[in-house]
């Protein structure tokens, strides 16, 4: 029997990167974890502090939200109505369009105009918001003034539409790609049977894309629900219960950035609700998201 | 079985020739509305882009670039917030480029399909769904307080890293899914170790498309304002950061202190920063496409 | 001890079953065909002999292979030593993205030769014994992609051979070639046979009946017949093996 040491396949020693390596690689995988962790534990551990002095069914069902000036009060419906309305604005522009755009360009519209409209459709997508922002209050706000006499300057619907201008990407391009993934043998099949390429969109593709195009509704709601500084630039600081689109608001998302501004001491229940209302639109964003996830699933036809 | 013999389809009926008719119809008008309801995108684009130009194109010039901000709309500039916008993504850059492609390589290339990869997996998709002021919150936290790093170049540089990680992985694992298998095997069978494999057969190939993503990438970095704003990039800095832990600001919050004045020739000045930004960012996604155009053949 | 070993060889993946008891012995310096219809195992049986199946999911091997009479599933054994000793030739030609001088070199960078004189000359020495040196040496910094396809699988065959192995094994390597490109491969088989051993699994029964020196016919997993090539082709003992080769299935 050879001795072991002869065999001509034993090992000279692993060389130390093929040791460390796939260690290291595991850490970088980590960190990305390690984030989704510190934002849960940030987001948990300051909103349990906050709750210890205002009681969660205070801020959840108040409906005055005065965090700044005595007598305070942090009811945080005000805010998600704010939220809500923007939302809804754009939800309301960026829906019609962004899917009649993902059917004409999926549908009807031919290679070279395809070629077009693409990139100018990701160009928008790659617009920094602070840009929309601007274009909200000097150009939008101005004509709102002109049409509604009596609006003010800050409004719902002024940052509404520029939400919805913003996110028409989001809904077109995966309302698209869901459209797209539909074989083409189905459309044959509907052509064949004499269907204007109408009835064939709505109603062979558009069914049949269906858990596609419904995900990216939501997520395009879901990005509203996020967005920052457009809402901060043009809705407004004023945050109050109302469904009027030119009343001037305020949403989560502008008033975390209203307090950071600002000087409120660390510690302070003001600079608390902070993480009170980061977690709420937190939860309300993760939540959508798995929602989006789940249609896109559930629904999906099997090809 | 029926004595009827098959017959072929008669030429439509009048009544049959209408319904075709108004069907047709219907398809033209609708497919006018579309196209209408797609140009509405594109037109909202150019008035975006004629009024930023219109409002913008007064204030440029090079004082601009060699200006602090200042209280006086005629000597104000962009310089501390362009620099600072270099500086962040200098320290940005390879953070995000090592830890997004390392987590990148070892979901495709290392992990073995389980339960906790699944959930990394997940985790990563999760992460790029929320909100950036929720990054903005947690590098406050983090960075800002619990490393004691205040208000700095630092602390916003890890913060934006964060923000951006899990789209670099995502589009780095496409990179690397799309280098083929063959590839892989003949290196393997030549007597190369994994890592080996990783670095000669794989990475080389699936780099223009890494490369392409983390442009991407930090070009929004480059355009995000609310994290910076959490973590407290000054909007009034007057100054070039000397060092990591320097106060510092960039240009989108340059931009917006512009905007919150209320004169018009600093409403103008914002104007003139978006220009600047957007050629910026234009000329970063231009540099994406060619590097995706040109190595495209490659694979 | 030279050749390959097999000894009731088993291989699964987690219940089905590849390869069942496999055993034969395959001489030095000739080439070995597997042969046998779709799902026979023969492709199976080639990666266990650079254990290039040991990544793949779920997989149990059990049995041994000798090597240089050496077991190669032996716990002391590194992998990447054995692949050095066999060179592997896939089915279609998988040249990496660079030039033709980086691809023959890539083997031997890979165990530290980085000299240019040495691997000038291992290139050169490789692309000879691959018959492809007349064609390319003026054009050794050019793409690989820009070979024909029948080149391109010499240069593989090239790539495989820099690192200098003593076996070869060739996964229907021929399958993806026009016949001129199948003929050329087929006479350098030949010709390498004279050095190194060669085990080729083919679909292809008149290039395992023209190369081959020996013939082993795999049907279900199973080894139905072993010998030399001229007895499978013209009197095989097995009725199977007589119905194979004579075309009436597979």
């Amino acid at each position: 029997m050879e001795n072991v040491q002869d065999h001509p396949f034993a090992g000279q020693k692993r060389r130390p990167t093929d040791h460390i390596m796939p260690v290291f690689l595991f850490l970088c995988a980590m960190i990305s974890t390690l984030t989704t962790v510190g934002i849960v534990y940030t987001l948990f551990s300051e909103s349990i502090a906050f709750f210890k002095q205002v009681p969660i069914f205070e801020f959840l069902g108040g409906t005055k939200w005065a965090p700044l000036i005595a007598p305070t009060h942090f009811g945080v419906l005000p805010l998600l109505m704010g939220t809500f309305l923007v939302t809804l604005i754009s939800a309301v522009i960026a829906i019609p369009v962004g899917l009649a755009s993902a059917i004409y360009l999926s549908e009807y519209a031919s290679a070279r105009v395809r070629k077009i409209i693409r990139p100018v459709l990701e160009v928008l997508a790659g617009v920094p918001t602070i840009v929309y922002g601007y274009f909200a209050l000097t150009f939008i706000s101005p004509i709102l003034q002109v049409i509604f006499p009596g609006a003010g300057l800050f409004n719902a619907l002024s940052a509404g539409i520029a939400v919805g201008i913003m996110i028409i990407p989001i809904v077109c391009s995966l309302s698209e790609e869901a459209m797209r993934a539909v074989p083409n043998s189905l459309r044959m099949g509907a052509y064949a049977l004499g269907s204007t390429r109408l009835e064939t969109a709505l109603k062979v593709v558009l069914p049949a894309a269906l858990s596609g195009v419904m995900s990216s509704f939501v997520l395009a709601f879901s990005r509203a629900i996020g967005e920052t500084m457009i809402v901060t630039i043009a809705a407004g600081a004023t945050p109050r219960m109302t469904a009027n689109p030119l009343d001037s608001i305020q949403t989560m998302t502008a008033y975390i950035v209203q307090v950071s501004l600002g000087d409120t001491p660390h510690g302070s229940l003001a600079y608390g609700s902070i993480f009170a209302v980061g977690l709420t639109l937190f939860v309300i964003t993760f939540l959508l998201n798995i929602l989006a996830a789940a249609i896109a699933k559930r629904f999906r036809e099997a090809y | 079985m029926s004595n009827t013999p098959i017959q072929a389809s008669s030429p439509p009926n009048d009544r049959e020739k209408q319904n075709i008719q108004k069907r047709k119809r219907k398809d033209s008008i609708l497919k006018l509305v579309f196209l209408v309801a797609t140009s509405v995108g594109i037109i909202a684009l150019m008035l975006l882009l004629v009024t930023i130009l219109m409002d913008g194109v007064r204030a440029l010039n090079v004082d601009l670039f060699t200006q602090y901000p200042s209280r006086r709309a005629s000597s104000s500039g962009l310089k501390s917030a362009l620099v600072g916008t270099l500086y962040m993504v200098l320290i940005m850059l390879p953070l995000a480029f090592v830890i997004g492609v390392g987590a990148a390589i070892f979901l495709e290339e290392y992990a073995k399909k389980s339960v906790i990869t699944r959930l990394i997996q997940l985790n990563i998709s999760t992460l790029a769904g929320v909100p950036s002021i929720v990054y903005g919150i947690l590098g406050l936290t983090l960075f800002v307080r619990a490393m004691a790093l205040d208000r700095s170049l630092l602390a916003g540089a890890l913060t934006m890293t964060l923000l951006i990680l899990p789209v670099i992985i995502v589009s780095s694992q496409e990179a690397i899914k799309a280098v083929p298998s063959t590839r892989r095997e003949a290196s393997k069978a030549l007597g190369a170790t994994k890592w080996q494999t990783v670095q000669r057969a794989v990475l080389p190939s699936a780099f223009p498309g890494i490369l392409t993503g983390i442009i991407l990438a930090v070009s929004r970095a480059i355009g995000e304002t609310a994290p910076l704003v959490m973590i407290g990039a000054l909007t009034y800095v007057a100054f070039l950061p000397k060092n990591l832990l320097d106060q510092f600001t960039v240009m989108p919050i340059q931009i917006y202190n512009w905007i919150s004045r209320p004169q018009a020739e600093f409403h103008n000045l914002a104007a003139a920063g978006i220009i600047v930004l957007l050629i910026i960012l234009l000329t970063l996604n231009l540099i994406a496409i060619m590097l995706r155009n040109k190595f495209q053949k490659n694979l | 001890m030279n050749g390959i070993q097999i000894k009731d060889l088993s291989v699964s993946y987690g219940e089905q079953s590849a390869l069942k008891q496999i055993s034969f012995d395959i001489p030095q310096q000739s080439i070995t065909a597997l042969i046998g219809p779709s799902g026979c195992g023969k492709s199976t049986l080639l990666r266990t002999l650079n254990r290039m199946n040991d990544d793949t999911p779920g997989i149990q091997i059990s049995g041994e292979i000798y090597i240089a009479g050496a077991p190669i599933y032996a716990k002391e054994v590194r992998v990447e030593k054995l692949r050095r000793y066999t060179g592997m030739v896939f089915q279609a030609p998988n040249p990496f993205p660079t030039s033709i001088y980086d691809n023959v070199a890539y083997g031997p960078r890979l165990y530290g030769i980085t000299r240019k004189k040495d691997l000038d000359e291992v290139v050169e020495r490789s692309l000879r014994a691959a018959a492809l040196w007349e064609e390319v040496a003026d054009k050794l910094k050019s793409h690989a992609f820009g070979l024909s396809g029948g080149q391109q699988q010499r240069l593989c065959i090239a790539r495989a051979l820099a690192v200098d192995p003593k076996v070869l094994l060739m996964d229907e390597s021929t399958a993806a070639l026009d016949p001129f490109s199948t003929q050329k491969i087929e006479e350098l088989a030949k010709e390498l046979s004279k050095l190194y051993t060669i085990v080729m699994v083919t679909h292809n029964l008149a290039q395992a009946a023209r190369v081959s020196d020996q013939t082993a016919f795999l049907l279900n997993g199973e080894l139905i017949e072993y010998g030399p090539t001229i007895q499978i082709f013209s009197k095989p003992n097995q009725g199977q093996t007589e119905n194979y080769v004579a075309g009436r299935f597979g």
